[in-house]
């Protein structure tokens, strides 16, 4: 739920980052924090565990620049991944723009991948909101570890894809970040739809930044 | 955009709200009142300046409430109308406005909790009127945000590199 103040100028939008616990959502929030110019980013706000796990969330507001005169403001929240946060989890999607879903890569967080992602469709679907409709990118973190799954069985297990039943997205669209394949294209007849994916090592920065302007221009354009 | 309704406000309807919150300011004795939407952002703030982040400051105050809205349903209340949060020397009082929208009031010793809510009672009355015009004109609202961005491909891309 974008909202536009004409008063001041500026197109404010909502962006969670979803996943299970651990995955580096929160590590994908404080690399931006470190890397963004203190002028063009507010505070960090984390409502943590004396452990360090995210108990309700966390909330960067950043401005990506100005569009027509207008100031472009994307608050970035997480959510809490472990499972029995659900309550809290899903008060932070009201009003969401766009999602990003930092999925674990290590094989043997696979299930809590799905379990999560089942999670958040189940979450959007209470409150009227289709994923496959929204801007939606989906993050492979950790690829640098040496249990991590090959890409090919991320992808079947988390964005096998969808129907696309709108007549003007039944086109072959070629996906910007991986020459050679598509995110929408026609498999058996069918056109069918995938989420745009980046690999990433979110403790060392790597692939924050594109996933990030990939979500941001994704609803961007939802207003154009 | 599906599910999510967006919505706007133009220079008329901010004044009005200026308007509306600077005379209960002056009614009430309190410092300063912010208008927060449910989803965290910051709406408008009347009054003294905030020596905090207002942005932080909106998104703590709309997980706040909508934590409380659960906590009520959990005891079988359909909503906290209001909240109050009081401290030695500063304290707040929240009260929705539209079921969109947080007016969020902050006070010292110079002004008492009772003579807040009471004015805030009235303001929050007028405020609904504003708001639901506001969203009654949701159909032309959504028209503008439309357009807003159109043709702006090319402005999106290059923002992005």
């Amino acid at each position: 739920m974008s909202m536009i103040n004409y008063a001041s100028r500026e197109i404010n939008c909502k962006l969670v980052y979803y996943g299970p616990g651990l995955g580096g959502k929160t590590t994908n929030l404080e690399h931006i924090y470190g890397k963004v110019s203190p002028n063009t980013r507010g505070k960090m706000i984390s409502l943590a565990t004396e452990t360090e796990r995210t108990l309700f969330f966390d909330f960067l507001p950043v401005d990506l620049g100005t569009i027509r005169g207008f100031k472009t403001r994307f608050h970035l929240y997480t959510v809490p991944g472990q499972v029995y946060y659900n309550a809290s989890r899903k008060l932070i999607l009201k009003g969401v723009d766009g999602i990003v879903f930092v999925a674990d890569s290590q094989i043997e967080r696979m299930e809590a991948n799905v379990e999560s992602m089942q999670n958040l469709y189940d979450n959007m679907a209470e409150y009227g909101y289709d994923l496959t409709k929204i801007p939606f990118a989906i993050q492979y973190n950790k690829r640098d570890l040496p249990n991590a799954a090959p890409i090919k069985d991320l992808q079947a297990s988390l964005n096998p894809g969808w129907p696309i039943e709108e007549a003007a997205r039944q086109k072959p669209t070629p996906d910007p970040a991986h020459p050679g394949e598509s995110l929408v294209d026609k498999v058996d007849g069918e056109w069918v739809g995938h989420a745009p994916y980046h690999e990433a090592v979110a403790v060392r920065g790597d692939g924050v930044f594109d996933t990030l302007k990939a979500v941001s221009k994704l609803v961007l354009k939802t207003l154009s | 955009m599906a599910g999510a309704a967006s919505w706007s406000f133009n220079e008329s309807d901010f004044k009005q709200i200026q308007t509306h919150l600077q005379a209960f300011l002056r009614d009430s004795n309190a410092r300063c009142a912010l208008l927060v939407d449910r989803n965290g952002q910051l709406v408008a703030t009347v009054g003294e300046t905030p020596q905090f982040d207002p942005t932080a400051f909106a998104s703590l105050t709309a997980a706040d409430f909508s934590a409380n809205d659960q906590l009520a349903k959990m005891i079988g209340e359909a909503e906290f109308a209001s909240l109050v949060h009081q401290g030695e020397r500063e304290s707040m009082y929240l009260a929705d406005v539209a079921k969109r929208v947080i007016l969020v009031v902050l006070f010292d010793q110079r002004a008492t909790l009772g003579l807040v809510k009471l004015k805030a009672k009235g303001v929050v009355g007028e405020l609904n009127k504003v708001f639901a015009e506001m969203f009654n004109r949701v159909g032309t609202g959504q028209a503008q945000q439309k357009g807003l961005l159109e043709g702006a491909e090319d402005e999106i891309d290059k923002l992005f590199g």
